[in-house]
């Protein structure tokens, strides 16, 4: 099965945001970048099936230059090769998947299953994976925490297992299909030594596309008001816990 | 200015937080939704798609869930339409704007909706009901080639409390150090009939299953009692523990994040306080 994972790097944003002078980014000097959770879950996914069923994984993101760090690090962990939409701008949820399929054009049958995290970290958008299948013309599942296969070739499968409060709800559907997965899917691999290495070798289709105007245009971004919590320091220590269990029994909680 | 409400369950608080928002954004006139039968998302987004255009509506509102963005999302895709997920605030205008949830909570987006018809779910909390009843007409789905509906559900409900629900949730960092030092938070959670949460670090270390994990990408919590043991205090980790009514911090580092957003801490080694603190609540009362 041949899979494509879509991903977006992210900045580790650490104990506190700070933005840029215009606010219109967050101030990444001191900060390490990664791709989302989800999506680090997407592309272990995608590397286990082909693993199991053979195929290739190719993993996509549209961001800056730099983000093919991340390509690497996904190539490292087993994806084969990359498509990397290059742009410095912000785009949105329309424009993003838009971008995508027109990406994968006259090459849809190549990849059976699209992958995609169940939401970017930053923008949370919930949308990107949901317009490409219907772009498309493709089933789509989201919040998928089990995927398993049912290749017959007259009609092959994917089964879902999405999470909802008191049990996880199934879905069948038929191949090719879009699905977005959630972190909690299976616990990613570590890039190897030789992984890393490898990674550095393989292919990376770069092409810099134009981004259509907003529809949800991003004007600036705003810190939310902080707790504005004093903490009340109850001691250093085990000698604390006499006031800790005190503090327990005014909440009501013992 | 007519609004189109797709209403999960009329019983839910989020609910008429939505349909609050949704009087809020124009002259106060709203069509509240819900569909018949089981559960189709792509279906269901036609479904609001067909009404909205029959019915020449002005906008799209949902809450802020996962199915509530799911159902726009599809019906945002349908209509060629922008959907503005888990906003906060509308401003009316030719083009209006809206203030929407980034990061999990952390950070907010304003932005203005270029959309003739626009989409927008609303941030769970972001919203205080006005008190009107919640109603809502029931319509049946339209179709939608593509639509597909669970075909069973499975899933152990498990008897212990749960994460989500649980007044007291005892959480766990790497400063925790292992999967067995984990018996100390077990132990405090037992004791204070609470649920154990653990960080991301904790999850990508193996010491916990993700079901534990606590945050952004993991489950949202708000008890009366968050205890955050060695854990440092990511915005991340905070998008899931920041509805907590108070928050109880253990760390060795008196400069960590997390005093930032705590109630009440403690500093120190967490190996040697968690069993004092049990101690102590065992000890017989009066004595
Ligand atoms: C997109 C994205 C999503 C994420 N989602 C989540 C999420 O859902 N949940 C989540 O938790 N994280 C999430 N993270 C990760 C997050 O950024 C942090 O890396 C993570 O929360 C750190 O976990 P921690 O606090 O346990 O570890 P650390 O940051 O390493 O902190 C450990 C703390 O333990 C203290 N400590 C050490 N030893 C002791 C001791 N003996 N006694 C007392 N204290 C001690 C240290 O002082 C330190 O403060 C996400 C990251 C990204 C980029």
């Amino acid at each position: 099965m041949n899979v494509l994972v879509c991903v977006k790097r992210v900045p580790l944003t650490g104990g506190r945001i700070t933005l840029t002078d215009d606010q219109r980014a967050l101030s990444t000097k001191h900060l390490g970048f990664t791709v989302s959770p989800h999506e680090e879950c997407a592309v272990e996914e995608a590397v286990q099936i082909i693993e199991r069923e053979g195929g290739t994984v190719t993993v996509l993101t549209l961001g800056p230059s730099e983000a093919e760090e991340q390509l690497r690090d996904m190539m490292a962990i087993g994806a084969d090769r990359a498509i990397h939409l290059v742009s410095d701008e912000e785009w949105d949820a329309q424009g993003t998947a838009a971008a995508i399929v027109a990406a994968i054009q006259g090459d849809e049958t190549a990849h059976e299953l699209i992958l995609f995290g169940n939401e970017s970290a930053d923008a949370g958008n919930y949308q990107v994976a949901i317009r490409v299948a219907h772009a498309l013309q493709r089933p789509v599942i989201t919040g998928v925490k089990a995927l398993a296969f049912d290749l017959d070739p007259a009609h092959p499968r994917a089964i879902c297992e999405q999470e909802v409060a008191g049990g996880r709800d199934v879905y069948e559907v038929p191949l090719p299909a879009v699905v977005a997965v959630k972190e909690g899917i299976n616990l990613p691999r570590y890039p190897s030594v030789p992984g890393r290495l490898r990674a550095t070798r393989k292919p990376v289709d770069a092409s810099s596309p134009p981004r259509p105007a907003a529809q949800l245009e991003m004007v600036r971004l705003v810190l939310p008001p902080d707790s504005g919590k004093q903490v009340q320091v109850l001691g250093r220590g085990p000698e604390a816990a006499p006031a800790v269990v005190e503090i327990l029994g005014e909440l009501g909680v013992l | 200015m007519g609004v189109l409400v797709f209403v999960e369950n009329v019983e839910d608080e989020l609910a008429a937080q939505a349909l609050t928002f949704a009087r809020g954004i124009g002259d106060g006139a709203v069509a509240p939704v819900t569909i018949s039968g089981d559960y189709a998302p792509a279906a269901w987004g036609q479904t609001l798609a067909d009404i909205a255009t029959e019915r020449s509506l002005d906008a799209v509102v949902a809450a802020g869930t996962e199915r509530g963005n799911e159902v726009l999302a599809h019906a945002a895709a349908i209509l060629d339409q922008p959907f503005s997920a888990n906003t906060t605030a509308f401003t009316p205008g030719s083009p209006p704007t809206v203030t929407r949830v980034r990061w999990g909570g952390s950070l907010l987006e304003e932005a203005v909706l270029h959309a003739s018809t626009p989409l927008m779910t609303v941030a769970p909390h972001a919203v205080v009901p006005d008190g009107n009843p919640v109603a809502a007409e029931t319509v049946a789905p339209s179709h939608h080639a593509l639509a597909v509906a669970p075909t069973k559900r499975v899933g152990a409900t498990s008897t212990d409390v749960s994460l989500q629900d649980a007044p007291v949730v005892v959480s766990g960092g790497r400063g925790v150090g292992s999967a067995e030092g984990f018996a100390i938070i077990e132990e405090l959670a037992g004791l204070l009939g609470g649920a154990v949460g653990c960080s991301r670090a904790v999850t990508s270390a193996g010491w916990r299953p993700h079901t534990d994990q606590v945050g952004q990408t993991g489950t949202k919590v708000a008890p009366d009692l968050y205890i955050a043991c060695g854990i440092s205090g990511a915005t991340q980790h905070m998008a899931g523990c920041k509805g907590a009514k108070k928050l109880l911090a253990i760390n060795a580092d008196g400069e960590a994040s997390i005093f930032a957003h705590a109630d009440y801490g403690v500093i120190g080694d967490l190996h040697e306080i968690l069993p004092a603190i049990a101690a102590e609540i065992r000890k017989p009362r009066g004595a």
